[in-house]
């Protein structure tokens, strides 16, 4: 019913000021007929509650204020972890980017240790922290630490020696071949690292909330499920969809802010 | 036929008197007093591991003169340009401009523009001064190179939107706008498209007329060599094989049959003693 009646909306795609929301109408078609599979009684309330009932369980745990609070605690580990391991990941990146000494030292250690699922240090991590916020930043900055190291010192190593050799010819110092010429050439392979690393962090923070925590929203959901309340455990994927799609997007005005020299990001 | 082109066989060139004839015959010539500047090479010898590049290679350029290098690919031509400007360490032998140099006055431009992508055409042009890009008229002075050049509408441009000739056109405001002494050209037209490069040729004459620099011009192409140059060397085998001097009068006529001649008896030494080995 509803199906048909969005059918003139559909014509608008050639308006351009359409095009914002055409990446969002797959969603919103799976959320309608969600709603309409679980209204007209095709999917029991047991296996998916409606959305009706989870923006319901949303709206309760929003006053009680226990959703702000998870959020907060959740997204806070995110991005304190993501900052510390990113912030590694991109020093050892640019040393080994820049330095063949060490990338000589350290670089065969750290592809050794990429090899090893990060998350497969869960139980070695307890044990070592308990279930207190170090374990959970720790298992983060791990996670995000390999693909910022990675594309960091891809995008030094792609650079083109031509450039660099220029940058000589007119008497650029260190600092300013740095900034100029290498750290600009490396920004399209490291933009690349940090989207990689955004879902890293994601991933490992919900595994390690869901294992091992007392708050935040891994530790929501599995709350839930202690109590059967299906429509919070719905609730809480739903909020990290959102959580992945906000960072990403964020990393992509970033993009277009800073490479807007590229022929990839440039607008119209 | 060595005698039917004025072939110069290659010797040391004394410095001193024949020198100053030389220039002053060159300054005569052009109506106007160089500030370019002028190179002496001795001995100029460089190697590649077991690959002897260049040998012996003794040469004198004097101020202002416009030098074309040609020779088939891979006779040390683009090594002897390198070497001239400080890209690779010299092996043996010395290359003297007669003075202390200043950081800016030797440039070179090269095949590929090698602009900044991610720097505005502007921006890539201030690179080309060095250490005086922080001087309060840094701005002023890549806009007036990027006028030379014709560009002066495109200051506001990404490189990746300019077309190659107009990318080659930025490179070459970048290389003028420290008003160097000596330019290097390392096969800059190569890239080009035939009418682009005709229309480059007369931009780097005219520009070269008006600065009084000193040029060096590495290409394959003889034709352009002659179109350009006050003189051309050949190189075969690591060593100057022939250096002839250009004497036709510019403006020179494109296709008039004095060039095409020289050119014509450039190309069939080239060609013999390709065939030879």
């Amino acid at each position: 019913m509803s199906l048909i009646e969005r059918l003139p909306l559909s014509r608008a795609f050639r308006v351009p000021r359409a095009d914002g929301l055409v990446p969002w109408m797959v969603p919103f078609a799976v959320v309608l007929i969600w709603q309409a599979a679980c209204s007209a009684g095709l999917m029991s309330a047991r296996v998916l509650p409606a959305p009706s009932d989870v923006v319901l369980a949303g709206w309760k745990l929003l006053r009680s204020g226990e959703l702000e609070r998870n959020i907060w605690v959740s997204f806070w580990r995110a991005s304190t972890g993501f900052v510390i391991g990113g912030g590694i990941g991109f020093a050892f990146g640019l040393a080994n980017g820049l330095s063949q000494l060490s990338n000589k030292l350290t670089d065969t250690t750290l592809q050794m240790v990429r090899n090893v699922p990060h998350l497969a240090l869960i139980p070695l991590v307890i044990l070592w922290f308990g279930i207190d916020e170090t374990a959970k930043l720790f298992l983060v900055a791990l996670g995000v630490f390999f693909p910022i190291y990675l594309n960091t010192l891809h995008g030094i190593r792609t650079i083109d020696p031509q450039l660099i050799e220029m940058g000589r010819i007119y008497g650029m110092s260190d600092g300013e071949l740095f900034r100029r010429v290498i750290f600009p050439g490396a920004l399209p392979s490291i933009f690349v690292g940090l989207r990689f690393a955004l879902g890293i962090m994601w991933l490992t923070l919900i595994v390690a909330e869901t294992i091992a925590a007392s708050s935040g929203l891994g530790y929501m959901a599995m709350q839930a499920r202690e109590f059967m309340q299906i429509d919070v455990v719905v609730l809480s994927i739903l909020i990290y969809a959102l959580l992945g799609k906000l960072a990403d997007s964020a990393s992509r005005a970033l993009e277009r802010l800073t490479l807007s020299w590229h022929p990839a990001f440039r607008k119209g | 036929m060595q005698e039917a082109l004025r072939f110069r066989l290659p010797e040391v060139d004394p410095v001193g008197g024949a020198d100053f004839v030389e220039q002053a015959r060159l300054l005569r010539r052009r109506g106007e007093t160089s500030r370019g500047l002028p190179l002496t090479i001795r001995g100029l010898g460089k190697s590649f591991g077991e690959n002897e590049v260049l040998r012996g290679i003794d040469l004198h350029i004097p101020a202002g003169q416009f030098v074309a290098i040609v020779g088939r690919s891979g006779c040390g031509k683009s090594t002897l340009l390198r070497l001239i400007a400080g890209l690779e360490s010299i092996d043996v032998g010395t290359v003297g401009f007669g003075e202390q140099l200043a950081p800016q006055d030797v440039r070179v431009m090269f095949q590929e523009p090698r602009l900044l992508p991610w720097a505005r055409v502007l921006a890539n042009v201030e690179v080309g001064l060095g250490g005086e890009r922080k001087l309060p008229d840094a701005q002023l002075r890549a806009e007036n190179a990027l006028v030379e050049v014709g560009l002066s509408d495109k200051r506001g441009q990404w490189p990746g939107v300019l077309s190659g000739g107009q990318k080659q056109r930025v490179a070459l405001a970048r290389a003028l706008v420290g008003n160097p002494r000596l330019l290097a050209f390392d096969e800059p037209l190569g890239a080009l498209d035939a009418l682009t490069r005709i229309s480059m040729q007369r931009l780097l004459e005219r520009v070269w007329r008006d600065q009084g620099f000193t040029a060096i011009l590495v290409t394959h192409d003889v034709s352009e060599a002659v179109a350009l140059a006050d003189r051309v060397l050949v190189i075969e085998d690591g060593r100057i094989a022939h250096d002839i001097d250009v004497d036709i009068r510019r403006p020179r006529q494109r296709g008039s049959a004095e060039l095409a001649r020289l050119e014509g008896s450039i190309l069939d030494e080239l060609l013999r003693t390709g065939e030879e080995r």
